[in-house]
């Protein structure tokens, strides 16, 4: 791929709802053709990012731009981005076909012309012949598909997607993520995704923005964000994780020896790390292993079995270490054969599976 | 089977609370309303009573240019009362419904506590504003835009402002629930799709409304055609409206088999505008009747 061109920025983008503080300060840059997702608990500030780049919300400080111009304070209606929004917002009065073609009966395109382009995009989102049907008389996945086809239509630089899966049932929503993305690597649209579910975020963006409490506390690729998490938050709020309490022991060149509940474990360091620190190590719970007997790895620890029960195809264990803290393993049940409850086991994993992380715990302020 | 009974208690509970307010309604009205077809059909007796022959000879005297030309006034009257309404009671509801809470209970007691006052003395009111010497008149000439008092007063204009003025509520209480009730969501997805503040509105929030403006033309339309002593009060002497027709041959000509046959008329025309309505708004969600 050519050098990735940048499409849209926001810079020191700020929101202030009359003394609440919903956006502290943004700065992004989105590439042509990427899907980035924005992923974060409700609250976070997600949604009024995406309204400020539709033109719906404008920032208390801060700029947006979209091909290197300024569009701040461009009325919605001027900017080449569109918005699929939470609900559909379908409009009720108009039949499939009216919802769709109404952006284009606004440009004053002729009327062969919006047939066409209609019959194109009802094709794309396989809903030919439903162009009578009201959106009262459609499934919520159907709904979806003209919510989206109505944007399209448009042939926008940005699509705007506000929790579109959101409404979906469980199937119907994994089915819809494959589309979603096959859709946008067909056309070649860049996608700004809502989500606060981290598994959709992992597996349909190119790049996650995880935001928290109006920041962006880390933006990454996905295998970046779940391997490399930054913050206890980050590692916490991807997938499932321990962060266990451990102490610098010595910072060295290739490393940093940490002392947790007495045992000496090799990590990979972190430049903002300072020797006796208090810090967490995030472990995640499919990276740990479990053995009876003592293992050669320096990355283990030891403890009591507490708990076991059987997960289908892993093993979700509670271990106590021997300073009270306990861990959860999701090890796979192939092989192995499993020690019994209250004895003693040794945990051991890969040393890149450590991450140390800084502990943003108690920041929230809500 | 426990469930079905389950179901069918309330069910049959429901149905036995609303037989009073049937029995209410078979009563006083489904059994008044036959009387005064009934009625409509009989002759003149002696005082203020009614008798034989029976005939659509009461009907054959509607006929007549004299009451066809009432009826086409206030027919008129009433169309105009339901439009004026709408022009001003549609932005008013609007921004009611859009206000923040504080003000929204201000606008609703401007629109209310008229109503805690009797509807003759506020039409009064409205006698002393129009008259010759009344502050309109008075403003008018200081200013020196006219040189003479205007004749406001006893005009079928005074009975006009006079019929909008009483009406206007019928109309903002529809509106403002259907501007309430609506998604702003659509408006930002109409925006967002291109459209200008203007072109929203007409292409989104006034079709989406429309609902509670028929159920306001019905509500100011209907009763204005039957109202009559705001043209008694502000109207010329030959500003004579259906509901005067029926007043006059009640209390007046105490002829009570005529004024049977008017009310009917009016009555007709009522359900008319009615099935129209539903016809009109038969597809669209949140009818009111």
């Amino acid at each position: 791929m050519a050098d990735p061109q940048v499409l849209l920025s926001l810079r020191g983008l700020k929101k202030t709802f009359d003394t609440q503080e919903a956006l502290a300060g943004l700065d992004l840059d989105v590439y042509a053709g990427e899907f980035i997702t924005l992923l974060g608990p409700s609250g976070c500030g997600k949604t009024t990012t995406l309204r400020i780049i539709a033109g719906l919300e404008l920032p208390t400080q801060g700029s947006v731009f979209l091909d290197g111009e300024d569009i701040t304070y461009l009325a919605p209606e001027k900017r080449a981005v569109n918005t699929v929004f939470q609900n559909y917002a379908l409009f009720p009065h108009m039949n499939v076909y009216k919802n769709i073609a109404y952006g284009l009966s606004l440009k004053g395109v002729g009327r062969q012309e919006i047939a066409r382009r209609v019959g194109e995009m009802l094709e794309l989102v396989q809903l030919s012949g439903y162009e009578k049907r009201l959106p009262s008389q459609l499934s919520g996945g159907q709904r979806q598909r003209v919510a989206i086809a109505r944007s399209l239509i448009l042939s926008p630089r940005v699509l705007l997607l506000d929790e579109p899966l959101g409404a979906l049932d469980l199937q119907l929503r994994r089915a819809m993520q494959h589309e979603l993305k096959d859709m946008q690597q067909q056309l070649g649209i860049t996608f700004i995704y809502i989500t606060h579910d981290q598994e959709e975020a992992l597996t349909m963006s190119d790049r996650i923005a995880l935001m928290r409490e109006g920041r962006f506390v880390q933006l990454d690729t996905p295998r970046g964000l779940y391997e490399q998490p930054r913050t206890a938050f980050a590692a916490s709020f991807i997938g499932e994780t321990n962060l266990i309490n451990a102490r610098a022991e010595a910072v060295k060149e290739d490393g940093v020896l940490l002392d947790i509940a007495g045992f000496h474990v090799p990590c990979a360091s972190e430049d903002w790390l300072t020797p006796g620190e208090p810090l967490l190590l995030s472990l995640r719970a499919q990276r740990l292993h479990l053995s009876r007997e003592p293992v050669s790895t320096p990355c283990r620890l030891s403890g009591t079995l507490v708990e076991s029960h059987y997960a289908g195809g892993e093993r979700a264990s509670l271990v106590r270490l021997d300073d009270g803290q306990v861990l959860h393993t999701r090890a796979s049940t192939e092989g192995e054969d499993l020690p019994e409850i209250g004895s003693q086991v040794y945990v051991w994993w890969q040393q890149e599976s450590g991450v140390l992380v800084r502990d943003d715990r108690e920041d929230v302020h809500a | 089977m426990p469930k079905p009974r389950m179901d069918a208690r309330p069910q049959a509970s429901r149905e036995a609370w609303a037989f009073p307010m049937l029995l209410y309604a078979a009563l006083f009205v489904g059994l008044s309303l036959l009387y005064i077809l009934g009625l409509s059909f009989m002759s003149r007796g002696t005082g203020y009573t009614a008798g034989l022959p029976l005939g659509g000879h009461n009907y054959a005297r509607i006929a007549s240019p004299l009451y066809l030309r009432s009826l086409l006034l206030s027919l008129r009257l009433a169309f105009f009362t339901a439009l004026f309404c709408l022009l001003l009671g549609y932005p008013f509801a609007y921004f009611m419904a859009r206000a923040s809470a504080r003000a929204r209970t201000w606008l609703m007691l401007l629109l209310i506590v008229p109503f805690w006052t009797n509807a003759l003395i506020r039409i009064y009111g409205w006698k002393i504003l129009l008259s010759a010497s009344g502050p309109i008149n008075q403003a008018l000439l200081t200013a020196g835009l006219i040189e003479r008092p205007l004749r406001l007063l006893y005009t079928d204009f005074a009975v006009q402002v006079g019929m909008v003025y009483a009406m206007i509520p019928f109309m903002v209480l529809p509106v403002y629930s259907a501007v309430e009730r609506m998604d702003w969501a659509m408006v930002e997805a109409s925006r967002d799709l291109g459209a200008t503040p203007l072109r929203a509105f007409l292409t989104v929030t006034l079709p989406m409304t429309l609902p509670g403006i028929l159920a306001g033309l019905v509500l100011t339309f209907i009763p204005s055609i039957g109202l009559f002593f705001l043209s008694d009060l502000l109207g010329g002497s030959n500003t004579m409206l259906w509901g005067n027709m029926v007043h006059n041959e009640l209390l007046k000509s105490r002829d009570l088999p005529f004024a049977a046959a008017l009310s009917v008329v009016l009555l007709s025309l009522t359900g008319l505008v009615i099935l129209l309505y539903r016809r009109m708004g038969g597809k669209a969600e949140g009818m009111v009747f």
